[in-house]
């Protein structure tokens, strides 16, 4: 499976250099090489869910407990999310840090995942959501600790798209 | 047996507790015996109560914390009772007022009047204990068993359909939010 683990580690390496302590997860393709190092870190509290938007109350009880928390999920799983961010995330003003795989963007191959790329920009930005891209490992350690900053100073929603550039090597 | 009946019962027991409850009449009930600032109300999200009552469980072992949810809210996520079940925290008691109805939004029934055993559901998913209760005395033994042991529980109350007439009341949603994190940072800093 050609997932790139180096780039997998860069991610993690930062996401515990914002301080990142619970991780919410559901797997997907591009995901576990991220999924196996938290679950190999004693320090990280990982809890793979059954379905996404349970993150958003994962980070929301989190951050009331004052833990800092991050999700990881497929842009799908953002889809599934969209209800809990609205009414929970943005009514209580919640900050999460997704972590969002962009499937169905360019380079994908998989026709079964192409619509969900179609949609995924346009409904961050119906939802408001700020989001940049984690496309270079070059930028990968600023634009989370940057992403991270703005979840917490704003308390609300940010995104991160992980693209097929970054996690796909070959 | 009346939900706020069963509220009255072990209003005394959650005070040591972190409690997150669902929306619609529950908060509002619970607020009628006296708003606490360990309690949250999730007036909308339904079914992430659990969810959030799992994150704060797991990032606050020592805390004990109570979900007060509902049968048309745990219909909408049956997924986080595998997902409590997979992590089983130890500090977590997990109460559904099971009144068969979609009561907030005009009484339709839900599918436990049909039949669905949310007890069953449960168990099956994995929860360590599970119980129904229909009487305030057993619901307020269950309960208190549990909120004073370790382990995680999901006792099902079975309720009438009644509620009260109005469910906005004079607490902000943010006010609550920032109110209940405030209260466990001031429980970290007694602690240290």
């Amino acid at each position: 499976m050609p997932v790139s683990l180096e780039n997998s580690k860069l991610i993690y390496c930062a996401l515990k250099a914002c301080g990142i302590r619970l991780l919410s997860a559901l797997p997907e393709t591009w995901l576990v090489h991220l999924i196996r190092i938290a679950e190999d870190d004693p320090e990280m509290i990982l809890v793979r869910l059954a379905k996404e938007e349970e993150g958003v109350g994962l980070s929301a009880g989190a951050h009331f407990a004052g833990v800092k928390s991050a999700m990881l999920m497929q842009n799908h799983g953002y889809l599934a999310s969209i209800n809990a961010i609205v009414s929970f995330a943005h009514l209580y003003k919640v900050p999460l840090l997704m972590l969002i795989t962009y499937r169905g963007s360019f380079g994908e191959r998989d026709p079964w995942q192409t619509q969900g790329g179609n949609v995924t920009e346009p409904l961050l930005r119906a939802m408001n959501i700020p989001y940049a891209f984690l496309d270079l490992s070059a930028s990968v350690e600023k634009r989370i600790a940057e992403a991270h900053t703005l979840a917490e100073s704003s308390l609300q929603p940010v995104a991160l798209l992980l693209t097929h550039d970054l996690m796909w090597e070959e | 047996m009346l939900r706020i009946d069963c509220l009255r019962a072990i209003y005394s027991d959650l005070e040591k507790c972190l409690v997150v409850t669902i929306m619609g009449a529950l908060p509002a009930e619970l607020q009628s015996l006296g708003h606490r600032r360990n309690f949250f109300y999730l007036q909308h999200a339904m079914g992430l109560a659990s969810s959030t009552g799992l994150g704060l469980a797991l990032c606050l072992p020592h805390q004990k914390v109570v979900v007060l949810d509902g049968d048309g809210s745990l219909l909408m996520n049956l997924g986080t009772l595998s997902t409590l079940a997979r992590y089983k925290p130890k500090n977590l008691v997990h109460i559904v007022f099971d009144n068969e109805s979609l009561l907030s939004v005009g009484g339709f029934p839900t599918a436990t009047s049909t039949g669905t055993d949310l007890e069953g559901i449960a168990r099956a998913a994995g929860i360590p204990r599970a119980a129904t209760v229909r009487t305030v005395e057993d619901f307020a033994a269950a309960a208190r068993q549990a909120i004073s042991t370790e382990g995680l529980q999901t006792i099902v109350a079975k309720v009438e359909a009644t509620g009260p007439k109005a469910f906005v009341t004079d607490l902000g949603l943010l006010e609550n939010r920032f109110q209940f994190r405030r209260h466990i940072q001031s429980l970290a800093a007694k602690s240290r």
